[in-house]
């Protein structure tokens, strides 16, 4: 067995122009901050995305959509970006808005082996258009599918060299769900250590869901709305 | 006088009981921690994943790990917890949370809530909204009474996109205190020195106002 690889370079050598992703996060917490960059730097084109956000425009997800390098997005909510909505309102980018608790159930179906899941968010608007809806014990339910993503791409705060994965605090959010739906899953932390070294009770993402896993650099964890209350 | 935004907060934060799991939207909504009545314990639930908000850091503690579903850094009271996105949902879908206050741009009178987008304007999602009104027990609405224009945002039917339908249960506005019942908004408290008339006058939607309606206290 052997997951780890050197770099983001490495990890995600294998994506190619067209290719769905999965990117974890929530705003700018808890993002794969080096394979964005390693995907930027490779230049990859047509990705379908899908994640929470779109990022802002210099950081995030909006590096990509800088280099125009996404068709297609499906979040929950994209409202920080500039580029975005330029190419939005050209016709460049293709988006899919979905409810963010759709969003990740979807994820989570993926995860688990089931092919759909019936939820009640959005019954009664236009999200609910085209859907097939059921009502169980009198409430209207929609049909939604589980994604199909060719690669999700993961941050974590501990993992080892395994592929276990361990996130801190709330940069948890979508990480562990699309590390379970990816059909390749790679994961960026900021500590690898050897196998052995995390406890197994604190394991959220076992390793059976990694395929790569690397030591990323650099980390800048952006703030995206620093607020502070004024020492006593 | 109508009330301030602040005030509206602090009157929804009246109908908060311990032990309540209590989902607060942005804007209007957020103002409501601030008002929390002492002697009682209100876990704050944020949908990126904690249950157990505390206030803003202090300057220099911000965690870029640690944030709100406004994306502002915050921090944990003792007993907090984090969790995915996933169980997030799961536990806002299966009614465990007891309170949830949103904002809107419309409300009906039968509950239906518009707040999430405007045709002809850049529409940036409805994040996790649609997911809260459709599942949540008990929903207030933190709003004004009337938009920028003047015109009432409690229509006998929504004009903007919905959220979700028959879904909100109470309604607090700059003027107002109001239930959503099977016939309509009925009336319960007024602000102080607003009269029914002025009430009457910005509800475009069905009005039930029955007997004397008392002054909101703080």
């Amino acid at each position: 067995m052997n997951k780890v690889v050197l770099d983001a370079d490495e990890a995600i050598s294998s994506i190619k122009d067209g290719d769905v992703l999965m990117l974890g996060g929530f705003g700018l917490c808890g993002i794969p901050e080096n394979c964005i960059a390693a995907l930027v730097k490779k230049g990859i084109r047509d990705l379908t995305c899908i994640s929470n956000n779109a990022g802002v425009d210099d950081f995030g997800i909006g590096l990509l959509l800088k280099k125009k390098q996404v068709r297609k997005m499906i979040s929950s909510y994209v409202g920080e970006n500039a580029e975005f909505e330029r190419q939005l309102l050209t016709g460049e980018l293709e988006v899919e808005l979905i409810p963010q608790g759709t969003l990740a159930t979807r994820c989570l179906a993926a995860g688990y082996g089931m092919p759909a899941i019936y939820t009640p968010a959005g019954t009664g608007t236009e999200v609910a258009e085209q859907k097939e809806r059921r009502s169980f014990n009198g409430k209207e339910y929609l049909l939604e599918y589980a994604f199909e993503a060719d690669y999700a791409l993961v941050k974590a705060w501990k993992g080892d060299t395994d592929g276990n994965l361990i996130y801190r605090e709330t940069a948890r959010n979508f990480n562990p769900l699309m590390a379970m739906a990816g059909q390749v899953t790679v994961a960026e932390v900021e500590q690898l250590v050897p196998a052995g070294e995390l406890d197994p009770d604190s394991i959220h993402t076992p390793g059976i869901y990694v395929r790569k896993i690397f030591q990323g650099q650099n980390y800048e964890k952006r703030i995206e709305q620093r607020t502070v209350r004024k020492a006593k | 006088m109508p009330l301030t935004k602040e005030q509206i907060a602090q009157r929804i934060a009246k109908e908060l009981k311990d032990g309540y799991y209590v989902n607060l939207g942005i804007g209007i909504p957020t103002l409501v921690a601030n008002y929390i009545p002492s002697g009682i314990k209100v876990v704050l639930q944020s949908e990126n994943g904690l249950l157990g908000i505390g206030p803003f850091p202090e300057e220099g503690m911000e965690d870029p790990d640690l944030i709100n579903a406004g994306k502002q850094t915050v921090t944990t009271i003792p007993g907090s917890a984090f969790f995915d996105s996933a169980m997030s949902f799961g536990m806002i879908r299966a009614g465990r949370v007891d309170l949830t206050v949103l904002g809107a741009m419309e409300v009906s009178d039968r509950g239906d809530i518009a707040n999430w987008k405007i045709p002809g304007k850049m529409v940036k999602g409805m994040g996790g909204a649609m997911d809260l009104v459709a599942s949540a027990k008990n929903i207030i609405v933190a709003m004004m009474h009337t938009n920028p224009k003047g015109e009432s945002k409690l229509l006998s039917h929504c004009t903007l996109p919905l959220t979700g339908t028959r879904c909100v249960k109470k309604i607090v506005t700059d003027i107002a205190v109001l239930d959503i019942t099977e016939s309509g908004f009925k009336l319960l408290e007024r602000a102080p020195g607003v009269s029914t008339d002025e009430i009457r006058a910005k509800t475009e939607g069905n009005l039930i106002i029955e007997g004397d309606i008392p002054e909101m206290k703080f």
